[in-house]
């Protein structure tokens, strides 16, 4: 297998991986929206890295952070605005000005394409680091905040009142979507990259039995997308990042011809 | 009752909302081993009273005081699981703490629903539901156990049992149970006090003698009030339509 297959491979693997714990708590706290506010905020972070001339993914990094922390203060101090208004308005505001933006940058020549809809067969060896190093802190932080986010998640004054810090573990979920987000955009693009924090998870649902088993089958469901849809590229000559969530929308629709143990009448 | 023994005691809260006075200087106890039920028409603030009890809310003045390291058992009023979420009834148990199968299911033979234990919490109907959320809340041998409305969803001879349930989980371990409660008939038996509550504590005390009390039979009726024994009384304040005192009088 030549290098560069071999470096999309593992970077989409990683990425599957990455996305399946948070793609799970995004599919049961129902924040889609806020993980696609995130995403396209981060060609704005694009944008801005180029204009003040530092590396896109810095540009990137801090751009989904910031949205993160403007999007929890904004939902604080904005009730009459249900959030998936003001996620879609922080969602494409972002998307247009980081267009806008790139569009007035002339002596700059950059693939918007791949910045939209990914370029995983680009994957270089420093992006195989940044996610591995994600997946490390992703995979330390997940393990310290499994139990009382499940628990916030659950029934959030539960958790409260037993002495579960709410805000702050709200808050640390958000920016662990952030990162994931930054280092996943570059696999499926700004466009995609919250259809593989859902679809894979969306599928799990109809085969786990508890949070944990659907996270692991969401986690094996994202890497066969990643797999299928980087041969299915190949082999069809089509963009690899849209393959990979074409691959994933079939597994889910796989999925939904599966009886799902729980649904079925319960004895009593 | 003497402050320095209570588990939680609330002095003098006051809660205002858009305007709107929830709670007006409201003072309460809990005692050890006590089962205080806090009744009241519907948004007389009881859950506002709890939710401060609990920390989960701030007052605009008074105080909430905790005995330090009270260990607190909790039902919410409404625990809905979204179906996307699959949670067996073993993992709510543990949601909040870790426990052995052994202790969970010892808990939920406590409750009377221990072939529950690997059933979906979806699946649940009202009645097991709050019964397995007593369970968990008993994994962590609460001293202070707060129910805020245990019964709702749940028909006549289910919420007569699950009284009769939360009366002798307090016999058998000792702990203190503060609930909500609409219905004063049905919480009489497996009380040990009464407060009632509409944004102020109208009245307080046993059961029987809350009953009999004007100020709750004006908050709750003519029709409560011809089911009992006639007798004479007077009022020493009225209600408006909004709950709050309309002749101007403070205190009781």
């Amino acid at each position: 297998m030549d290098d560069f297959l071999l470096r999309a491979l593992v970077a989409g693997l990683g990425v599957a991986l990455l996305a399946a714990p948070l793609g799970c708590f995004v599919v049961w706290r129902r924040m889609a929206y806020f993980g696609e506010a995130l995403a396209h905020a981060a060609l704005l972070g694009v944008a801005l890295g180029l204009m003040l001339d530092v590396a896109p993914r810095f540009g990137i990094v801090v751009t989904c952070l910031v949205t993160a922390l403007l999007l929890v203060a904004l939902g604080r101090h904005q009730p009459r605005l249900a959030s998936d208004t003001l996620f879609g308005i922080v969602a494409h505001g972002a998307l247009a000005t980081g267009l806008v933006l790139l569009s007035r940058m002339e002596s700059v020549r950059i693939d918007l394409f791949a910045y939209l809809f990914g370029d995983i067969l680009a994957v270089g060896p420093t992006d195989l680091v940044w996610i591995g190093l994600t997946l490390l802190l992703v995979g330390l932080v997940m393990a310290w905040l499994w139990r009382p986010l499940l628990a916030v998640t659950v029934h959030a004054d539960l958790a409260a009142a037993e002495g579960i810090a709410v805000a702050r573990v709200h808050l640390a979920f958000m920016l662990l979507i952030a990162l994931v987000t930054a280092v996943a955009m570059k696999v499926v693009g700004v466009l995609l990259v919250t259809s593989l924090l859902v679809i894979p998870a969306a599928t799990a649902r109809h085969f786990a039995r508890t949070p944990e088993q659907m996270v692991v089958i969401a986690a094996l469901v994202g890497m066969l997308a990643v797999a299928g849809g980087l041969a299915g590229s190949l082999g069809l000559d089509t963009p690899t990042g849209p393959s990979i969530v074409v691959v994933a929308t079939l597994l889910f629709a796989l999925g939904l011809l599966h009886t799902p143990r729980d649904e079925a009448p319960v004895s009593r | 009752m003497a402050e320095s023994t209570a588990l939680v005691s609330a002095e003098h809260l006051v809660v205002r909302r858009s305007g709107k006075t929830l709670l007006d200087s409201v003072d309460l106890d809990v005692a050890p081993g006590e089962i205080v039920t806090l009744i009241g028409p519907n948004g007389a603030g009881k859950t506002t009273l709890v939710r401060l009890l609990l920390g989960l809310d701030r007052a605009d003045a008074g105080r909430v005081i905790r005995k330090p390291g009270l260990r607190v058992g909790y039902l919410p009023q409404r625990l809905q699981v979204d179906p996307v979420l699959p949670l067996d009834v073993s993992r709510l148990l543990t949601l909040t703490r870790r426990a052995r199968v052994p202790a969970q299911h010892a808990a939920l033979v406590e409750v009377g629903v221990p072939h529950l234990l690997h059933s979906p919490v979806q699946s649940l109907s009202g009645g097991e539901l709050q019964r397995v959320l007593l369970a968990r809340a008993l994994l962590a041998d609460p001293e202070l156990l707060v129910l805020d409305e245990p019964t709702q969803g749940i028909d006549f001879t289910g919420q007569a049992e699950l009284y009769r349930l939360i009366a002798r989980l307090r016999e058998r371990r000792g702990c203190a149970v503060l609930m909500v409660s609409h219905d004063l008939h049905l919480v009489m038996a497996a009380t040990d006090r009464v407060i009632c509550l509409n944004h102020h504590v109208c009245c307080h005390g046993e059961p029987e003698s809350v009953r009999v009390h004007p100020e709750y039979l004006a908050l709750f009726g003519p029709k409560v009030a011809a089911d009992l024994a006639v007798y004479a009384h007077h009022h020493d304040h009225a209600h408006d339509l909004s709950g709050a005192v309309a002749d101007g009088h403070e205190g009781h």
